[in-house]
């Protein structure tokens, strides 16, 4: 008798999360926000079937968070040199083994995450919103305006991305700070150009037009209408260049030219390991490891992300 | 005084000898509270005079009166304000990512109208769709629905002038009937004259009460509806696209090479 009443109440009492769910799959959303958390909802379902995504996803969820608990996650100070225990192996007191200086390789891999989510993300910040204000104004304007921006960005992609960023550390000095700069020089160009080739789709576009017979002004028409459909794209954009981003900063650290040698950055890592390659393997390894699987992971997110932002799939 | 006075409107696309007149010296006047028929075949310019007049197109000459203000080629806020438009394609006319509250609480915000809220649910109300409807995507509803709020959407600004072009054709037929009746019951309710461009001449005989006919960018006669159920009509083009609506027919479709042939000499 007691399990009958105990099944019964378990019946009617909802399940915990059912509400939610409820709330995000209800045929009639009640506010804005439900409708936007519903249409987030259906795309983190298309998202979740993607796995290769998902398991992009998961790399760069633990790169933030390696770069947040850096110091809980860390065994030890990634700057301080012990010249006693130099060029140690894997060993459980030194997980990824030490380098020339006796500092511990996976401390420093581990705060190397800091460095290079910080240089992903700004440059991020700094490109999507010029390429995307350039790109969205001369194809929105066109005309005069047009070529000028165009012609602009023509000039910066005619340069290769890495060899621009060299000569801009050169005439900048080399640093972290500059290496970003000239990072984010060599990446606006794309995204402008793919913000100029969304917004032609988009501004001949009936919707665009009714917008502009209610009175819109330009600036309302850009920022309001095509800018969000502009986004998906730009913001698929972004993820996959910050693969390339990450190697091209790795790549300016490996030359020398950008994070300065106490900091821990991937790149100046696998340059100093490079000469003890030979005998001690794993100076080069964990962090070269760090960034194939974290670029990797950056272009996986991507293609997921795209399948799923792709107006055209809905 | 008529509240839509166009005088002499040419369009051209292009410049110089390659350049295409698809209006030519058109000039239409309708009275306040008319129902204006403007058809003709695909590429005659009906479309093209709408969005001229609609301000579009700012590239025209002529000269276009709506109440008493005269249109330049850039409009102001409250001379958009006096004319909507309702376009073809209720697929393409609505923004994908905007909830349809969003695409009704624009136009209250560019012409700073108050009470967003009890006039967004009013305009749906006034179109037959329930509040249900507030905060969907356009891509969650049907082409009759869509079409209802595109016309809710211009509505809502409360314009005196409706620029209709073809709004039911991409509706299928039981639709088609639904819309045409709605904007029939919304015309004598909210006082409204529309400009009803259409190559679906029953369509424009069910609507309007004066047509005019275009072809090749000129306007070749105009008429009342009664006259042309009449069979009054002057110009043989007119009475080809007349005995065509009434569906397809073989010797008709003879005349028509007949038609072109003896059309050449005139242009």
């Amino acid at each position: 008798m007691p399990t009958s009443v105990e099944t019964q109440t378990n019946a009617e009492s909802p399940q915990p999360g059912a509400g939610i769910r409820n709330w995000l799959t209800a045929e009639i959303p009640g506010s804005a926000v439900q409708a936007r958390a519903q249409r987030a909802y259906f795309g983190w379902i298309r998202f979740l079937r993607n796995p290769l995504a998902v398991v992009g996803l998961s790399v760069i969820v633990l790169l933030v968070l390696a770069a947040v608990f850096a110091p809980w996650i860390a065994t030890h100070d990634p700057l301080v040199q012990n010249l006693a225990t130099r060029l140690q192996p894997p060993s459980a007191e030194h997980w990824f083994g030490t380098d020339q200086l006796g500092r511990d390789l996976y401390s420093r891999v581990i705060y190397g995450a800091r460095i290079t989510l910080y240089i992903v993300l700004l440059v991020t910040a700094l490109v999507a919103p010029i390429g995307l204000l350039i790109g969205t104004l001369a194809g929105y304007y066109g005309g005069a305006i047009d070529v000028a921006l165009m012609r602009l960005t023509d000039i910066f992609l005619a340069f290769p991305g890495l060899v621009l960023a060299l000569a801009f550390v050169a005439a900048l000095g080399p640093g972290l700070e500059n290496a970003v700069i000239a990072i984010s020089l060599t990446n606006w160009p794309g995204f402008a150009r793919l913000a100029r080739a969304e917004t032609l789709i988009v501004r001949s576009s009936d919707y665009i037009a009714a917008s502009r017979l209610q009175g819109a002004s330009s600036g309302r028409i850009v920022g309001m209408h095509i800018v969000p459909m502009c986004m998906p794209s730009v913001v698929v954009r972004a993820t996959l260049s910050m693969a390339g981003v990450i190697l091209t900063a790795a790549g300016l650290g490996f030359l020398g030219l950008g994070a300065q040698p106490p900091s821990p950055e991937w790149g100046a890592m696998l340059s100093s390991g490079r000469r003890y390659m030979l005998d001690y393997w794993w100076m080069a390894t964990f962090p070269g490891l760090a960034i194939v699987l974290v670029s990797l992971a950056f272009n996986l997110f991507g293609d997921g992300l795209r399948d799923v932002l792709d107006p055209r799939n809905e | 005084m008529p509240l839509i006075d166009i005088r002499d409107l040419r369009v051209s696309f292009g410049e110089g000898v390659g350049a295409i007149r698809a209006v030519d010296a058109v000039s239409i006047t309708i009275e306040e509270g008319e129902v204006y028929g403007l058809v003709g075949e695909s590429g005659c310019g009906k479309s093209t005079l709408l969005r001229a007049l609609a301000g579009l197109n700012p590239n025209w000459s002529g000269a276009m009166t709506v109440a008493g203000q005269i249109l330049g080629p850039r409009r102001s806020t409250a001379q958009y304000k006096l004319m909507q438009m309702v376009f073809q394609d209720p697929y393409g006319s609505l923004h994908p990512r905007h909830t349809i509250d969003g695409l009704l609480a624009e136009p209250l915000a560019i012409h700073a109208i108050g009470e967003s809220d009890r006039r967004i649910v009013e305009a749906l109300d006034r179109v037959g769709l329930d509040a249900s409807f507030r905060f969907r995507y356009p891509h969650q509803l049907s082409g009759g629905q869509r079409q209802r709020v595109a016309i809710a959407r211009a509505l809502i600004v409360e314009p005196r002038v409706l620029l209709l072009d073809e709004p039911t054709s991409a509706l299928d037929v039981s639709i088609q009937a639904e819309v045409l009746n709605l904007l029939d019951d919304l015309r004598r309710s909210q006082k409204l004259t529309y400009l009803f461009v259409s190559h679906d001449l029953a369509v424009v005989t069910h609507m309007c009460r004066r047509i005019g006919v275009m072809r090749a960018g000129r306007l070749l006669e105009e008429m009342t509806v009664d006259a042309l159920l009449a069979g009054g009509t002057t110009h043989p083009y007119t009475r080809h696209l007349y005995r065509a609506s009434a569906g397809y027919d073989r010797r008709l479709a003879d005349t028509a090479e007949v038609l072109d042939d003896s059309d050449e000499e005139i242009a």
